[in-house]
């Protein structure tokens, strides 16, 4: 038995809240297999370039308990390879096919080779986040075919929509190849907003990578800053109290409770429903206007600080409970209009099988059997003992629309619960920092899923790399996988229940 | 009266019907979607507002796709042509209207129809991949649809022994007795259904939605703009006005003057404005609750439509 084996079996009992492993790329495969099979899931890979050399960390997550190990590997900077981990798990494929475009590392045995962030007109052997990389001068043409494998057959014709759209959405290229109204298969092409977001957090001061992080994606405020935000403090040894945890976890819950509620509209809308749409729209409003009295921003900015919070108000009870009463309308006339019901039922389904092996999370994993719930599994405040996240098994639209009418409920009561609490509104740090380790991550159950961000710092206290990982990073693969067999006027109803980032995917 | 006298009164009836449909059409649109906006507790745009986007789209440039041919442009002109000539020779205001012989109800609509067939002709000239996926589903409606129409009117020239649509009208207003016969019922209630799905409203297909994978009627016309887009709209809004207007004569034939004279006239007129706006308001009130239809539903809706007419013939070729 190699010694990282051991090492790694050593992990799965003593079960330590962080550890780090340093190996060499030859190890990394025995090491993520030992990992995987204690139950640990892979949320992050980040390609990291310094002087001469490259590294590439694997955060594993695993919880409740919350415990979380980093594989550390070393790769030569003249030919970077590392052996893919592909065939152990689906994410992973994908996380190597981004850090193969962006840093230009060879992942050895990938099944799926083909570029992922960048587009055809970017020139060959470019790769934006490796050091000293500047912005290539020559594009090839934009108007080069996009590279899709063809789908033959008899009456199969090909439909491409986007990347402009003709409502007022984000940019991403779909193709079908369809039989009648019935889809065979189809592709997203996405990054078509990739900005370099993540190269835009190096060196940054924190309170500005802070208001960053607040626009990683707009709908998601809260989620992406409250994830940066625990990273740094990971990493600086900043520690807070936990009066701090609950009213960060109000913001959470607010920022989940009025995007859920404009997700149910839009879902009832899609369906030609207009009236529970304009229902959601109005409680949608109320709801932001409550964001506006408890942080001062309609979209919940600049509630966080590093090591505390800065409320001006909390929700009250009267208030709620009124929310929650509207909600219950607005959700009865959905649930009685049988034409909205028969579009939801039995359409785009995830079996719970696809959802594991593809590693959904959040909202579309619960909805398809699965129990991921990082509030649950990696908590930064105690969850009330009441607590059970939404679970459905049919993996439809249905499922899809149920699992968020069930949190906006379970949402109402945590804050009820939170807000009900003795305490200040404003926290501000006061405890002594801890051992700082320069690297932290951190993992928040935003309304979408899991949230996981990492940083580290370098030796002068600068902050040097930021990796950001939106759940709906893992959610895009399988939209296509749901529509197997749906026809293509519900293609739509289909990706609203997703309702995946563009933005958050993209960066 | 002497014959020219009868023949000008006819043609002046002809042309007021005409401007009617033409600014009621727009008009009606604009209640319908106001009656909506105020059920979902919105403002709404104002009721004259599609007028003043037709008057917007008139005024632009013309564009066409590169690829397209003469058809792309013709689909909006046959489209209103077949409305002002349907308009012109109908019962709408007066059983008497210019070449009332000819207004017979299967030439009326399939008249109509051809105007259908041309915008999803121009809709497949662009080449554009979603003008072809409307098309399709916009005939395989009208496939659907058309024969439920054929009967209903079948059943309802059974008892009147004549398809000519002033006669059909004519005959509600001498003996209403046919008006609560099961036959009209239930041949309307059949033609309720052809316009709901030949018009594009709910829960056929959403008339306001911005999805372009769902569209039927919208994704026809995805690619005009300017003063072909007007065309289209005020075509569609034209011959949703002359489907309910037939719709409420037939129904409700009271109002629609019966002998040649201008007051008579001027009161059929306001009649059938106010018959059509409480119609399409009722059509937006059903649309409010309703949702749109999965599409591989709507052969069963069109069914129902169909079972209706051939009840109604039926029950007409019963009672005999």
């Amino acid at each position: 038995m190699s010694a990282i084996h051991a090492a790694a079996q050593r992990l799965l009992v003593e079960r330590p809240r962080r550890a780090v492993l340093e190996l060499v790329p030859e190890e990394l495969c025995d090491a993520t297999s030992v990992l995987m099979a204690g139950g640990f899931r892979l949320m992050l890979v980040s390609a990291h370039n310094e002087a001469g050399a490259l590294r590439v960390v694997y955060l594993f997550v695993d919880g409740p308990p919350d415990q979380r190990v980093e594989l550390h590997v070393r790769v030569s900077g003249d030919d970077p390879r590392i052996p893919s981990l592909s065939h152990f798990s689906f994410p992973a494929g994908r996380f190597e096919r981004e850090m193969r475009d962006l840093f230009g590392i060879e992942p050895v045995g990938h099944f799926q080779l083909r570029p992922l962030v960048l587009h055809q007109h970017w020139p060959e052997g470019w790769h934006p986040m490796r050091a000293g990389s500047v912005a290539p001068t020559v594009m090839n043409l934009d108007a080069l075919p996009f590279p899709f494998a063809e789908v033959e057959g008899k009456g199969v014709y090909e439909i491409p929509v986007g990347p402009v759209h003709a409502g007022v959405i984000e940019p991403g290229h779909f193709r079908f190849w369809v039989v009648g109204e019935t889809i065979v298969r189809m592709k997203a092409r996405l990054w078509f907003t990739h900005k370099g977001v993540e190269r835009l957090f190096e060196g940054r001061d924190l309170d500005s990578a802070m208001a960053l992080a607040e626009r990683v994606s707009g709908d998601t405020a809260v989620g992406h800053s409250l994830a940066f935000c625990l990273a740094v403090e990971e990493a600086l040894g900043i520690v807070t109290d936990d009066r701090t945890g609950e009213l960060r976890a109000v913001l959470v819950e607010l920022e989940r409770l009025y995007n859920h509620v404009a997700d149910v509209g839009a879902l009832c809308n899609d369906s030609g429903f207009a009236l529970a749409n304009a229902h959601a729209l109005t409680l949608r409003e109320r709801l932001l206007r409550l964001n506006e009295r408890v942080t001062g921003h309609r979209l919940l900015r600049g509630g966080l600080t590093f090591g505390g919070a800065a409320l001006r108000s909390l929700p009250g009870p009267i208030e709620l409970r009124e929310i929650g009463e509207q909600f219950h309308e607005l959700v009865a006339l959905a649930n009685a209009n049988s034409i909205v019901m028969d579009r939801f039922t039995g359409t785009g389904i995830l079996s719970t099988a696809a959802a594991r092996d593809i590693g959904v999370l959040g909202v579309v994993a619960r909805a398809s059997g699965l129990e991921l719930d990082a509030r649950v599994s990696n908590p930064f405040v105690d969850l009330p003992e009441t607590f059970r996240p939404s679970r459905h098994d049919t993996g439809d639209v249905l499922a899809r629309f149920q699992v968020r009418c069930d949190e906006v409920d379970s949402s109402l009561d945590l804050l009820a619960n939170y807000a009900s609490r003795e305490g200040a509104l404003e926290v501000r740090e006061s405890e002594p920092r801890a051992l700082s380790t320069g690297h932290g991550s951190g993992i928040v159950e935003g309304w979408r899923g899991t949230i996981v961000h990492r940083v580290e710092f370098d030796l002068d206290g600068a902050l040097s790399r930021a990796k950001i990982v939106d759940p709906s990073f893992h959610g895009w693969p399988a939209l296509p996988v749901a529509l197997a067999d749906t026809i293509v006027p519900d293609f739509p109803l289909v990706n609203k229940s997703f309702n995946l980032s563009y933005a958050g995917n993209d960066l | 009266m002497s014959t020219l006298a009868h023949v000008i009164s006819a043609v002046v009836a002809g042309v007021v019907q005409v401007g009617v449909v033409c600014v009621g059409g727009p008009l009606l649109l604009g209640l319908m979607r106001k009656v909506r906006s105020r059920l979902e507790g919105r403002t709404g745009a104002p009721v004259h507002q599609p007028l003043l986007d037709l008057r917007k789209l008139f005024a632009k440039q013309r564009v066409s796709p590169e690829q397209s041919s003469w058809i792309f442009p013709a689909g909006p002109v046959v489209l209103v042509a077949t409305a002002v000539a349907v308009a012109a020779i109908s019962p709408l205001a007066t059983t008497h209207p210019p070449l009332g012989q000819s207004s017979d109800f299967f030439a009326i609509v399939f008249v109509l129809l051809l105007g259908s067939v041309f915008i999803a002709l121009g809709a497949l000239d662009t080449g554009a991949p979603f003008g072809g996926m409307g098309s399709s589903r916009a005939m395989t409606i009208g496939a659907l649809a058309e024969p439920a129409l054929l009967v209903a009117i079948l059943a309802m020239s059974i008892p009147a022994h004549t398809s000519n649509l002033p006669a059909l009208v004519r005959l509600g207003l001498v003996h209403p007795a046919v008006l609560v016969s099961p036959t009209r019922i239930l041949a309307l209630g059949s033609f309720l259904v052809v316009i709901l799905a030949e018009s594009g409203r709910l829960p056929v297909d959403n008339p306001n939605t911005h999805l372009e994978l769902t569209m039927i009627h919208e994704a026809m016309v995805l690619e005009y703009a300017g003063p072909d887009l007007g065309l289209t709209i005020l075509g569609e809004s034209m011959r949703l006005m002359l489907l309910l207007g037939l719709l409420v004569n037939l129904l409700i034939p009271w109002g629609v003057a019966n002998r040649p004279g201008a007051l008579l006239f001027g009161v059929g007129i306001v009649v059938l404005a106010a018959k059509v706006a409480v119609a399409g308001a009722a059509i937006a009130v059903f649309e409010v609750f309703t949702a749109k239809l999965r599409l591989f539903r709507l052969p069963e809706l069109l069914a129902g439509g169909f079972i209706l007419a051939v009840l109604g013939v039926v029950t007409a070729v019963v009672s005999r």
